[in-house]
């Protein structure tokens, strides 16, 4: 049984590896790569560690790819042709993956490592579950568990600093709210949440006139040209 | 207190002068300067006398002392120490030089009193008679070559004092040039020796040298003679060493009349003296010395009747009788070379002073043909100059006579080709008489000119601005050029002190060693010389009486022509030099020595220079090593910078190339 | 499974990862690759965590993880930056630092 599901898990992973790779659009890419996260974390329950496979499902599949998506959606899909020498690095690429993978097996097949023809130490109760992990966490690693939290904070500082906005540059906040820029006219008492918050106001001299004419800039799908290009310049 | 106390003492007192002096010279110029100096070696002569005192009271075959302060370096092969020796030649060395240049100290006092640098004379002064009395007391040939280089740093600094003047400069660095050849050849001569003797003691060669340590090895102590004697020849002037003497009178004339008269030039002579075991056993070198020397007397005295500077004349003068007293001790008349070299240094000193107190009535101008007509105006000057010239000539009762007539009479009693010496040696004779008092009654008799007019009024005359006397150019009387005050002897009380002491030294102290009569040079002196082999040379009565009558005619006759020439009909020296112009501008060009050694060393050097300057410099030094390194520095930078392309995706293809290896090192290492 | 298996797929996954590495050039899905790869390695902990049967592979895979995640923060606060300062988002485009 377990052995079905390891090959279920298992091709899940490298489907979803060979589509990060492989797939033009990074949207897809990323949407790819929670496909294999969630497969390793399959993996990872079929190995007993139960609070790791928890922990890759909320923080790698459930926060990371999440920040990856907001990043995608800021920068765009950025599909590029191959330049000039892109077929040959890849074929180069491959080769040096292939030889690279081959050597690998060599490695852990051929090289005698003990019990890896076996299934591992016979099974603890609790071993990988969120009190073992905790116990090993406070006591024998409780260095690189403070390391790992002084860590985090440095890159979350670290993440700030690189991608805020310098000095000298408009931020949204200085340009008045334009409702017109950001949103589809819609008729009135429709219920949107621009009418309810006062946005949205009506024209003065026909209340129960729809509106139709107020001119409305076409509706941005991804980053266009022009309005970005001026959007940016008034940021930074 | 012991003798060596004593020589410890003669050493000590300059030393303290030249520090005392140097370290405070600021505030000591001028006055306290000249009295610290003076007194500095005054009390060295008297620590010497004191010494010889002391040496008299011992035995007399033990009367070679030393004394080790501290060793340096005693190895198996070198036994290098801080000892003096205290023996009759070096107490004699000892007496003669802090004697004269307690004279020659005072006597600067008042020449050097206007000069800007009066405290740095002085201290370079007293640092002269230091490293002279060591390069005297030496006991090892380590503490010889240390005094002989410290007197030719010495006699660097004090030609070159008016540094201001390029004439000064470039004689300066001329005579330590010159020097460091003489340098080269001392040293190198002392290794020769010291691989077979054994020790740098002294006594100790020398004693090594009678077992016969030289026996199979003569051609080594040959060798280490000759080279011995290179250094001798450079320090005091010598064929072909000499054209570094007639540049260094541009120095002020007291330190010509101590450095390059009375003590420095004297130290070729000391040195063969005290190497006498070796160059007896070794006469090729010997011989050599003897030819040389009298060379030098002949050529010297030739060049000397047609120099026109005054200082000039007697510094070729003085080459001259450099070249007696080096022919005497190659010969093996130590004691009469010694006895000729102490009462040189008296007149020359003498001659020398009485030089500065008529150019101090010049106002500085040193030619002959500027002069004339002093006698009434200068009396004292006059009187030492006559002395002085009287001894120089050879004319008994001056001590001149008695001392060069004992070289020669030495000279002539070893027989065999030693007879062509003897012969040219009062052919020099002559010619000295004849030059000596060519400068006399040039400078005194005659018509009196402006200066020594202005000087019969009263007042020493006064040049409009002060100027060169080498080649007349303009200059002023700041630090590094001469004082604005002009001196003459007949004004100031320490000159004419010290020039009286002087001159009554020079008549009187042939009564030392008038043949058949007294002997005391060379009695105080056996206690070194004894083991020499000349020790029983003795000319014989007939030839002693021939040579001084020989002696007093040729002087005597030399002065007559001279007065007749430049005196009773004064044309006549023009009529000879437009006669004989051909050899009158050999001589006066001294024999073309300058222009040959310019020739033959000079420009081949320089051109060598030149050469590696424009060549091998470039070419090699800078093209292939310097060039070379940085361009293999260059390449390898720049085949390494092409890995840096920029792509990221080459950076991690890198990596994991890198870490595949690793894998793949692991495995091959593992199975 | 035998835990051979395990390690098999793990050095299939990184060597994917590394070929998309090398071969991409969006630097975001470049680092896509690269979260490929750190998984590939956490995959490896764990199975031997396992074969051992102490819970030491699991905390290590637990703070590469933790690493993983400030990696991609930075990573990504770059990429934000440079595409602020209209530079085009391609890896080959991005050479300035050569020599």
């Amino acid at each position: 049984m377990s052995a079905v599901i390891f090959f279920i898990a298992a091709i899940g992973a490298l489907a979803g590896a060979i589509g990060v790779v492989a797939l033009r659009n990074p949207f897809y890419s990323v949407l790819a790569l929670v496909e294999h996260l969630i497969s390793l974390s399959a993996l990872f329950l079929l190995l007993r560690a139960e609070f790791l496979a928890a922990a890759q499902v909320i923080v790698y599949a459930g926060a990371v790819t999440v920040l990856y998506v907001f990043v995608v959606s800021y920068v765009g899909d950025g599909t590029v042709p191959l330049g000039p020498g892109g077929a040959r690095l890849r074929n180069v690429a491959m080769l040096f993956v292939g030889m690279l993978f081959v050597e690998l097996c060599i490695a852990l097949l051929g090289s005698g490592l003990q019990a890896i023809d076996g299934k591992g130490a016979p099974y603890v109760p609790g071993f990988g579950s969120p009190e073992a992990i905790g116990e090993a966490l406070l006591t024998k690693f409780l260095f690189p568990f403070e390391l790992a939290s002084l860590l985090l904070l440095v890159a979350a500082v670290g993440a700030v600093m690189l991608a805020r906005r310098r000095q000298g540059g408009t931020t949204l906040d200085d340009v008045p709210y334009d409702a017109t820029r950001y949103i589809t006219p819609r008729s009135l008492f429709s219920g949107t949440m621009a009418e309810a918050v006062g946005a949205l106001k009506p024209p003065i001299e026909e209340p129960t006139k729809p509106r139709p004419e107020a001119p409305v800039p076409a509706p941005t799908r991804g980053p266009s040209p022009v309005s970005d290009t001026s959007e940016h310049s008034q940021e930074d | 207190m012991s003798t060596t106390t004593w020589g410890w003492l003669v050493l000590a007192f300059p030393l303290a002068g030249t520090i005392i002096i140097g370290l405070g010279h600021k505030r000591l110029a001028r006055g306290p300067a000249g009295a610290i100096g003076t007194l500095a070696i005054l009390l060295a002569f008297a620590s010497a006398v004191a010494s010889l005192v002391s040496l008299q009271d011992h035995e007399e075959n033990a009367r070679q002392l030393t004394s080790s302060l501290w060793d340096y370096a005693v190895t198996g092969s070198v036994d290098a120490r801080l000892a003096i020796l205290v023996d009759p030649l070096s107490v004699f060395m000892m007496l003669v030089v802090t004697g004269v240049s307690t004279l020659i100290h005072l006597y600067s006092i008042s020449y050097m009193k206007s000069d800007r640098g009066n405290a740095r004379y002085f201290a370079y002064l007293n640092f002269f008679v230091f490293s002279m009395l060591v390069l005297v007391l030496a006991a090892n040939f380590l503490l010889l070559i240390v005094g002989w280089a410290f007197v030719g740093a010495a006699s660097y600094l004090l030609i070159s004092f008016w540094y201001r003047r390029d004439t000064a400069t470039k004689a300066g660095i001329k005579a330590f040039v010159i020097n460091v050849v003489g340098d080269v050849g001392l040293v190198l001569g002392t290794f020769f020796i010291l691989r077979h003797s054994g020790t740098l003691d002294f006594l100790g060669t020398f004693h090594a040298v009678e077992e016969g340590a030289f026996a199979s090895h003569d051609g080594a102590l040959v060798a280490g003679c000759l080279l011995l004697l290179v250094g001798a020849f450079a320090k005091s002037a010598q064929l072909p060493l000499h054209t570094w003497l007639p540049d260094a009178m541009e120095g002020p004339t007291p330190v010509s009349s101590l450095i390059h008269a009375a003590t420095m030039v004297t130290a070729g002579v000391y040195l063969i003296s005290r190497m006498h075991p070796l160059f007896e056993a070794a006469p090729a070198a010997a011989n050599v010395g003897a030819i040389v020397g009298c060379a030098t007397l002949f050529v010297a005295g030739t060049i000397a009747l047609t120099q026109t500077d005054i200082k000039r004349v007697i510094a070729y003068s003085t080459m001259s009788q450099i070249g007696y007293m080096i022919m005497g001790v190659s010969a093996g008349a130590y004691a009469a070379g010694m006895f000729h070299l102490m009462t040189h240094a008296f007149f020359k000193a003498l001659l020398f002073m009485a030089a500065g107190s008529i150019i101090g009535a010049m106002a500085g101008a040193q030619s002959l043909d500027k002069m004339s007509g002093f006698k009434r105006s200068m009396p004292f000057t006059f009187g030492c100059f006559v002395v002085g010239g009287l001894a120089l000539s050879g004319v008994p009762p001056f001590s001149g006579f008695f001392s060069k007539d004992e070289i020669l009479a030495m000279v002539g009693a070893r027989e065999g080709w030693f007879t062509v010496l003897y012969v040219v040696g009062y052919v020099g004779a002559f010619l000295t008489g004849i030059y000596t008092w060519r400068m006399i009654f040039r400078a005194f008799f005659n018509r009196p000119c402006e200066e020594a007019v202005e000087l019969e009024h009263g007042h020493i005359a006064h040049a409009e601005y002060p100027t060169n006397p080498a080649n007349g150019e303009r200059e002023d009387t700041d630090v590094g050029f001469p004082g604005p005050e002009h001196v003459i002897a007949e004004r100031a009380m320490p000159m004419k002190v010290a020039m009286g002491l002087l001159a009554v030294g020079a008549t009187i102290l042939g009564v030392l060693q008038i043949p058949f009569v007294t002997e005391v040079v060379t009695n105080f002196l056996e206690p070194t010389f004894e083991d020499s082999k000349y020790v029983h040379l003795h000319a014989s009565d007939g030839m002693i009486w021939l040579g001084m009558v020989l002696g007093t005619v040729l002087a005597l006759a030399g002065i007559a022509i001279a007065h007749f020439i430049w005196v009773r009909k004064p044309g006549t020296s023009a009529a000879l030099q437009a006669r004989f112009s051909g050899l009158h501008r050999f001589l006066v060009n001294k024999w073309y020595f300058d222009e040959l050694i310019d020739f033959l060393v000079v420009r081949p050097w320089a051109a060598l220079g030149t050469f590696c300057r424009t060549w091998f410099e470039r070419a090699v030094v800078d093209g292939v090593f310097v060039g070379g390194a940085t361009g293999v520095v260059r390449a390898g930078s720049a085949a390494v910078r092409a890995i840096q392309t920029g792509f990221l995706r080459y950076y991690a293809a890198l990596l994991l190339l890198g870490g595949g290896a690793v894998v793949l090192y692991f495995l091959i290492a593992s199975s | 499974m035998d835990l051979g298996w395990y390690l098999v797929v793990s050095a299939l996954i990184f060597c994917i990862g590394a070929g998309g590495v090398l071969t991409r050039r969006n630097p975001l899905v470049i680092l896509l690759c690269l979260e490929l790869m750190l998984n590939a390695a956490n995959l490896a902990l764990i199975a031997f965590s396992r074969m051992h049967g102490n819970a030491d592979g699991q905390i290590f895979a637990l703070i590469v993880m933790v690493v993983a995640a400030c990696e991609v923060a930075v990573g990504l606060g770059l990429i934000v930056a440079i595409f602020r300062r209209k530079l085009p988002i391609d890896v080959d485009e991005l050479k300035e630092l050569q020599g």
